[in-house]
């Protein structure tokens, strides 16, 4: 499928549109008052449960299929090397690395 | 594709002063890192961390789209370098840092298994706004 130029931007603007609206949504509805203590309960829950959905889709998966791949084994890698309190800047080359080095073999 | 910043913006939601435009207007500096860098894990977020985590993001982000669109053909194929291992390896040291007890612990594998499980069968950015309703075991149990 072949977009026109129109087309392009006309999803592009569509695309920021729906991010603005997605990103206003929370602040607008329910900012500015005191929430319940449940309330609170369940937002301190939203940071690992987001984080962990944003790691493992893009580790072991591609678009709408589960795929594992070279980045799987790199990622794996350093995710040992956090566990075991290595620098962040360091796990991040050495799975960089390693993902690298199974590609070229 | 953004519909985990629904869920990024409701919690963020109490920490915002201001009328709804205002609010509405800080809400649109979340992105993935400095939500996470900003939330202080008691349920309130440090917002000019979040403001000022996002600046840096949002120019060198920007600032490498544009050389990327210019010299991105002279990498030829820029799988091969591996690259693609560097998002999930941040995302995985913020996530660490939150799994501070038992409850976020296991409201991460619960949002994990359910995430890759509806990856086949919905539109990509719909498994991980539903893996953040794992967050509502909070409803039933009190995090230490």
């Amino acid at each position: 499928m072949t977009l026109t130029y129109t087309q392009v931007w006309v999803l592009i603007l569509g695309c920021a549109a729906l991010t603005a609206l997605n990103k206003a949504f929370g602040p607008v509805l329910l900012g500015g008052r005191e929430l319940p203590p449940w309330f609170t309960r369940v937002i301190v829950l939203l940071a690992p449960t987001l984080l962990c959905a944003l790691v493992v889709t893009s580790v072991f998966a591609s678009g709408r299929s589960r795929s594992v791949g070279a980045h799987t084994v790199g990622v794996d890698v350093a995710a040992l090397m956090l566990w075991r309190r290595h620098s962040l800047v360091l796990c991040v080359v050495v799975a960089v690395l390693v993902t690298a080095g199974l590609r070229a073999i | 594709m953004n519909a985990r910043f629904l869920a990024m913006g409701v919690a963020l939601a109490p920490s915002l002063p201001g009328g709804p435009l205002k609010r509405a207007a800080q809400g649109q500096t979340v992105v993935d890192a400095s939500w996470a860098l900003a939330n202080r894990g008691d349920g309130i977020f440090d917002r000019w961390l979040l403001f000022g985590t996002t600046l840096p993001q949002y120019l060198t982000w920007t600032l490498g789209s544009v050389v990327g669109a210019i010299f991105g053909d002279a990498l030829s194929d820029t799988h091969r370098l591996g690259l693609d291992a560097i998002y999930p390896v941040f995302f995985l040291s913020l996530l660490i840092a939150e799994l501070r007890d038992p409850t976020s612990r296991w409201a991460a594998v619960g949002a994990g298994l359910l995430a890759l499980a509806l990856v086949p069968i919905s539109p990509p950015g719909i498994p991980i706004l539903a893996a953040s309703t794992v967050a509502l075991i909070g409803l039933a149990r009190r995090s230490a």
